[in-house]
């Protein structure tokens, strides 16, 4: 089978459908597999949120219950994915307000109102404007990260960065990287769980992935 | 910004995303790969800039413990019964 999205772990799998009418049977073997597909990802999402694992525990299972409450009014035609976790983000959302967390989740894609941008490499790395040579090219430029930099990614000192890395992130930045990068979701589908447009999808996956590549550089690169 | 001239390693690096989605117009393509071919520091960003994407791919997944599951599918029969 053609992969038309590199990158993109499988996420629309052609016996969904089947598994839905199933589950409107009230099939039991139909939900476990549909759990099994998604609370993963689910609950990776709803930790962003949560401030124990346990409450993101909760939140999934309510999330499941959710779907089992509004199944009959789900429309085939509509991606059973993103109304799934459209349902998760909404109580999970919920939850968090209402345990009075200060995090701003409504902010999702307005983090920098004021329009100040937040760079992707820092101006000090760059030459000045006034630079006889090469003004605004690199000062400092990055450096290679070794001959084989595939497989230091792969230890788990590195993986670790890269996880703390994401917890770092502003709310929406966390979003969009957990799940375009690290659950292999399309811009599209960010875009409908999230209520966000196309152009502001990339704006915090630009910067979130910025600051992902800032940390490696720090552990991998310490100068 | 500068238009129509050469890009700078400093406006290079914030069309990094846009490059990699396919969102850039043909025109900003054609200025970034102009520089990139003659810039290898901007070469090794837009490499590091890809294994960072590959690293975030390869976080291990998470999985609903066994004891939630459980719960889910008592919840589950508990709803079958209505």
């Amino acid at each position: 089978m053609i992969c038309r999205v590199p990158m993109a772990r499988p996420t629309a799998p052609e016996d969904e459908r089947a598994l839905i009418d199933a589950l409107r049977r009230r099939d039991e073997a139909a939900f476990a597999e549909l759990v099994r597909r998604y609370a993963g990802p689910m609950l990776r999402l709803a930790r962003m949120y949560a401030r124990s694992a346990a409450v993101a525990e909760e939140v999934v299972q309510e999330a499941w219950l959710g779907v089992l409450q509004g199944i009959e009014r789900f429309e085939a035609r509509s991606s059973f994915k993103t109304w799934l976790f459209r349902i998760l983000v909404n109580r999970a959302r919920t939850r968090a307000e209402r345990e009075a967390r200060t995090i701003p989740f409504s902010s999702v894609g307005i983090e920098n109102p004021g329009g100040v941008e937040e760079p992707a490499v820092p101006v000090e790395r760059f030459r000045p404007a006034g630079d006889p040579v090469a003004p605004f090219h690199w000062g400092a430029p990055p450096r290679s990260w070794g001959a084989s930099p595939e497989e230091q990614l792969l230890s788990q000192e590195t993986m670790d960065v890269v996880a703390r890395a994401i917890v770092a992130l502003a709310p929406g930045q966390r979003e969009v990287v957990t799940l375009r990068d690290v659950e292999g979701w399309t811009a599209q589908e960010v875009c409908n769980v999230l209520d966000i447009s196309d152009s502001n999808q990339r704006v915090l996956l630009h910067r979130g992935r910025s600051r992902v590549r800032a940390a490696l550089e720090r552990h991998l690169d310490p100068g | 910004m500068d238009q129509g001239g050469p890009l700078t390693c400093m406006a290079l690096v914030e069309l990094v995303t846009d490059y990699l989605e396919g969102a850039l117009p043909p025109a900003e393509v054609g200025r970034f790969e102009a520089h990139l071919a003659s810039c290898p520091h901007c070469g090794v960003y837009l490499a590091q800039m890809r294994l960072a994407i590959q690293a975030l791919g390869r976080l291990p997944a998470d999985a609903l413990p066994a004891e939630a599951m459980n719960t889910l599918v008592q919840h589950f029969r508990d709803w079958t019964r209505r």
